[in-house]
């Protein structure tokens, strides 16, 4: 029988905590945000991008999807602003900007 | 019923964990537990009690086994002193957040330094904040009915904290005494077999000891308090069927000719049978003194002290600790604490004795009640004396 899918952190109360902070269900990485921790976000620029994927490949969060016109896009719930795919990109398309900019 | 048999508590303890049938013992040689975990090594050793005796490098590694070994679900006992709980500290505190039932008795003994071996409560006042479950037990009877207890309460599936045992080094641990054992039959009525909350199991994975971000770490840590303070209804059980079983019934507050005491004595630990032979004899003289016995440490049993302390003027609070530069012994800071605000508060006298295996006499508390009825007299508010480091040669 499984349980309800858990929740993010920030929606849980005390009382859902189980004895010892036991995790019981799997998935919950999927649930955490740590998108929180980024202090710069990855710019796509579509005149370079040739839709090649390799960000998608090397991003060690999962968090690169291919959106519906088949270029690259950070989920900023996850993203944490590593920057390793604009070291691995091949045309130099990806930039790093501020938070806020 | 079983035997009464002259014994060493030590003996006595180990022979009681056998009887519990524990599967897992990790623990590091220290004065004055040894006793207890030679005597479980020889019987491990000679085929009379089938567990792991997993001899670790360190209290440290001690401490770890345990707690992996009651994450896989195994009955689990340590066992340590001082230095020993000091090395050990940051995962006594691990093995409580994780809520893993195991047991520890701790042969109370003084934190060097200077360098020591013998009894005091310096090494339980440290771990004051662990998260466990505190008892203390005053003799060798009440360490043997205590680690059947400890076994039924941290392992109760509505509980699933781990329980320490305080013992005072020397003066309980190699002292020779007249212990009951228990028969066959009350260890099984009393103590079942142990169904973990959770356990590593590899056909139902789960994570144990995650990190915890701050979004998430004060509400576990409010689980964790709410879960020792929801501890309390269940130890209360637990002694009532002890009482069932054997006829003993303990408490978390327990009370010594308190009828009618204007003044009466707080302590905890071997003190407290002490203190009753200088109470008998200011009864004999008319004296109006009874005694109060914390037994309980962790969950703090607040309701039983204070209907306990109702009508008592004068409260003698002894202290086997220091808190150096602080308001006095941990235990009546504490005591003090739990009575703020009550309408009528008793004055609290506190007295500091008994470091590191200095011995503190019947003759001693009388003199600690005259002290008392001194300052009583002289008009001062015993606060002005907040505490009284007690027989220190100038």
């Amino acid at each position: 029988m499984s349980k309800a899918v858990p929740k993010s952190e920030f929606d849980l109360g005390w009382k859902d905590i189980e004895p010892g902070c036991v995790v019981s269900q799997p998935g919950n990485a999927a649930q955490y945000r740590c998108g929180d921790w980024r202090s710069i976000r990855p710019v796509w620029d579509h005149e370079k991008c040739i839709k090649c994927g390799v960000c998608f490949i090397y991003c060690p969060d999962a968090a690169i999807h291919k959106n519906e016109q088949g270029y690259f896009e950070a989920d900023l719930y996850y993203c944490k602003g590593c920057g390793i795919c604009v070291q691995e990109c091949i045309t130099g398309c990806i930039k790093m900007v501020e938070e806020g900019e | 019923m079983g035997k009464r048999i002259g014994i060493e508590n030590s003996i006595a303890a180990a022979d009681a964990i056998k009887m519990a049938n524990v599967d897992v013992v990790a623990a590091y040689p220290i004065t004055p537990q040894t006793h207890i975990v030679e005597h479980l090594a020889e019987l491990v050793a000679n085929g009379e009690l089938d567990a792991e005796f997993i001899p670790v490098e360190s209290e440290h590694s001690a401490m770890s086994v345990c707690c992996g070994s009651v994450a896989a679900g195994a009955r689990t006992f340590t066992c340590t002193s001082a230095q020993g709980l000091a090395l050990m500290n940051e995962i006594v505190f691990i093995a409580a957040s994780m809520r893993l039932p195991m047991l520890m008795i701790l042969a109370n003994r003084s934190l060097s330094g200077p360098l020591s071996i013998w009894n005091d409560h310096t090494d339980v006042m440290s771990v004051r904040d662990c998260g466990w479950i505190q008892v203390f037990a005053d003799n060798g009877q009440e360490l043997f009915d205590h680690v059947f207890f400890a076994y039924r309460v941290a392992e109760d599936r509505n509980v699933s904290i781990p329980v320490m045992i305080n013992i005072d080094g020397f003066i309980v641990t190699h002292m020779i005494e007249a212990v009951e054992y228990w028969d066959e039959e009350q260890v099984k009525r009393y103590l079942p077999d142990f169904k973990p909350v959770s356990v590593l199991h590899p056909d139902h994975p789960v994570t144990m000891g995650a990190f915890g971000m701050p979004g998430i770490f004060s509400e576990a840590k409010k689980n964790q308090n709410e879960a020792l303070i929801a501890s309390k209804p269940h130890i209360m059980k637990a002694w009532d069927e002890m009482a069932q079983v054997i006829g003993r019934k303990y408490a978390p507050v327990e009370t010594y000719k308190l009828e009618g005491a204007e003044t009466a004595f707080l302590t905890m630990g071997s003190f407290s049978e002490t203190a009753s032979i200088a109470i008998d004899r200011l009864r004999e003289q008319g004296r109006p003194v009874g005694q109060i016995k914390l037994r309980l440490w962790r969950p703090f049993p607040f309701d039983e002290l204070r209907e306990a302390v109702k009508g008592v003027k004068n409260l003698i609070v002894i202290d086997r600790a220091i808190s150096y530069g602080g308001p006095g012994g941990p235990v009546a800071s504490e005591i003090r604490g739990a009575l703020y605000g009550e309408p009528r508060m008793p004055a609290v006298a506190n007295f500091l004795c008994g470091f590191a295996g200095r011995d503190v006499t019947p003759d001693d508390f009388l003199k600690m009640y005259a002290k008392t009825e001194e300052l009583v007299k002289s008009g001062k508010t015993i606060k002005e004396e907040d505490y009284i480091l007690y027989g220190i040669r100038e």
